[in-house]
């Protein structure tokens, strides 16, 4: 199993994202997509070129985005606000707590440029807090897809759910593994490879680095379950247990803060249910710098060593 | 709606006003009175929206962003037929859905606001889905004077001129107090009218307790084709109660046994005056 999760190519998850809203733009006519002057960025020029009188330009002006998002989605409109994760989150809290998520608006916060993994820019746009942030908010999901194919999937599935949505993806180029035709399911965690020892649980572009931490450990006899938690919230508390039950001890990796993240929401459910050993892959509370994206996951924590190690440590304790 | 049936609904919105929040002991007394003779003119002249047609995509819009003068909407809501006004007897109690802030639990309520600097955006969006889908609807907004120190108020206007949403409208309670004081003294505001001009909206004034006034500028909105309208009404906070006009602690006071008898007398007398004219 472990042999087959390869790829071809890499591709960037914004780029996905780009894809899915094409997509998804000629099959659903309630489709708008917003964009607060990052458009290049977010990878939407062919659902722009394509339905121009469905995209609203707002200019830098997020908070107002979410606004306008909220008002459209009182009027029927499925609207996909799409900027980088930073403004999408921190900088406009206050928009996406009481006009999106107390209404419960049908707004889809689609958020490039999350994590570390953007690289040049460095620490102001780098946010390694969002998922925490969007965590708390009543009534939010919160999908963090680990490649092209599953953002696309993912961005296009979205619309199908009634609800706010926080869809977090990327800028680099990064293996894309998971099958073209595989169908999204909000909530459904995702077995990639059945193991005994551990229960690696990531998401994002950590399902990646988790795959070939457990490609490392095999030829040193460690068999590591993997799980992509493409949602973490809902999370598929069942599959967190099930997994647990037959490996005893737990990793989590996400390219995010310690505090508030993936982490967080597994440890909640371990505590009460079935407290096991587990170590985090995660930010250690920190910002961000400049750098190519390998070298700032080997720095801050998460490179593939990172994850074998954690693995390591979590057996040790069993 | 005659313009003396309106004015004596004026006179018994205030009414009503005065006895949910002494019933209540709390609520945004200063603020409702101000506001009211707006909303009074916006349900019952101007906005095609009543409980027959809530539900429909065609009907007008309206949010209201100075959510804390909720106790004014409350009242006119339940004059036109949304909800029993005796509700209004749970008002901020628990378990009621008569919050301190206005939420969808209540039928003709738009959209749940409260946090200022909201209501603009979501309006001009609403405005702009309209237009997509050339529904001949208008929205409106009530803003708050101290309300303006939002920034995202300014980016909507932004926006909303950019888009020429001249199917948005919005109306200042321009009552020239906040909480801590008056505008000018907590962040000034003026130039107001050119500030809003610049941002490429259509401004006019008025008397914002001059319902006549007031119905016929609304009704004749946009004040400018292509263009959002910017109605500034000057208003008094307290209106219509001498002792309450203009002084701050009324801002969320609540009128004690006498000051509430007070209250009614003089506003009784606003009303009998009102009638022998007729
Ligand atoms: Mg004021």
């Amino acid at each position: 199993m472990l042999d087959q999760l390869t790829y071809t190519e890499k591709k960037a998850t914004r780029d996905g994202f780009g894809a899915g809203v094409f997509e998804l733009g000629n099959q659903n006519d309630q489709v708008v997509a917003l964009c607060a002057d990052l458009v290049g960025s977010l990878k939407i020029q062919k659902f722009i070129d394509t339905h121009p009188e469905r995209f609203i330009q707002t200019g830098i002006s997020e908070a107002n985005m979410m606004g306008i998002a909220a008002g459209l989605a009182t009027a029927g409109k499925i609207p996909y606000a799409t900027t980088f994760a930073n403004f999408a989150t921190g900088r406009v809290y206050d928009q996406l707590r009481q006009s999106i998520a107390y209404s419960h608006k049908n707004v889809k916060v689609c958020a490039s440029h999350a994590g570390l993994t953007l690289g040049e820019d460095g620490a102001t746009h780098q946010i390694l807090e969002d998922i925490g942030m969007t965590r708390m908010l009543p009534g939010f999901t919160v999908i963090n897809p680990c490649d092209y194919n599953q953002t696309k999937a993912a961005t296009i599935a979205i619309a199908e759910h009634y609800g706010p949505v926080y869809l977090r993806f990327g800028r680099p180029s990064w293996p894309n593994f998971t099958p073209a035709d595989q169908k999204f399911e909000i909530g459904k965690a995702l077995l990639l490879n059945e193991g005994t020892d551990v229960s690696i649980f990531a998401t994002g572009h950590m399902v990646w680095q988790a795959i070939e931490a457990a490609k490392g450990l095999a030829a040193e006899g460690i068999s590591c379950e993997i799980i992509n938690i493409h949602t973490i919230k809902p999370l598929d508390e069942e599959a967190v247990l099930d997994s647990v039950s037959k490996t005893g001890c737990v990793v989590s990796c996400e390219e995010h803060n310690r505090y508030g993240g993936l982490g967080d929401a597994i440890a909640q459910v371990l505590v009460k249910n079935n407290p096991v050993p587990m170590e985090y892959v995660a930010v250690n509370d920190t910002f961000g710098e400049s750098g190519k994206p390998f070298e700032l996951l080997g720095k801050y924590g998460l490179g593939v060593d990172d994850v074998k190690a954690a693995v390591k440590r979590a057996i040790d304790r069993k | 709606m005659t313009n003396q049936e309106l004015k004596l609904k004026s006179i018994e919105y205030r009414k009503k006003i005065l006895k949910y929040i002494y019933h209540a002991k709390a609520g945004h007394t200063g603020g409702s009175l101000s506001c009211v003779d707006i909303l009074n003119v916006l349900y019952n002249k101007v906005m095609n929206v009543s409980p027959a047609n809530f539900d429909d995509p065609g009907r007008d819009r309206y949010v209201q962003s100075k959510g804390h003068s909720v106790e004014a909407l409350y009242v006119v809501l339940a004059d036109v037929g949304f909800f029993p006004e005796e509700d209004l007897l749970t008002l901020c109690r628990y378990k009621s859905p008569y919050i301190g802030h206005p939420t969808r639990k209540v039928r003709g309520m738009e959209q749940n606001t409260g946090a200022l600097g909201h209501g603009l955006a979501i309006c001009a969006g609403n405005a702009l889905a309209a237009k997509k889908d050339n529904l001949p609807l208008n929205v409106y907004t009530l803003l708050g004077d101290g309300e303006m120190a939002e920034g995202s108020n300014w980016e909507a206007m932004m926006l909303a001129a950019h888009y020429k949403l001249d199917n948005l409208c919005a109306i200042l309670d321009y009552n020239k107090q906040q909480i801590t004081g008056a505008n000018a003294d907590v962040i000034g505001l003026e130039p107001l009218r050119q500030k809003v001009e610049a941002f490429g909206w259509a401004v006019k004034e008025v008397d914002g307790h001059d319902v006549e006034a007031m119905a016929d500028l609304l009704n004749n909105a946009p004040f400018e084709e292509g263009k959002p309208s910017f109605l500034i009404a000057h208003t008094i906070k307290g209106k219509g109660v001498s002792f309450m006009e203009k002084v701050l602690k009324w801002h969320h006071g609540v009128p004690s046994p006498e000051q509430y008898e007070l209250a009614l007398s003089e506003l009784d007398r606003e009303l009998e005056k009102l009638t022998v004219q007729v």
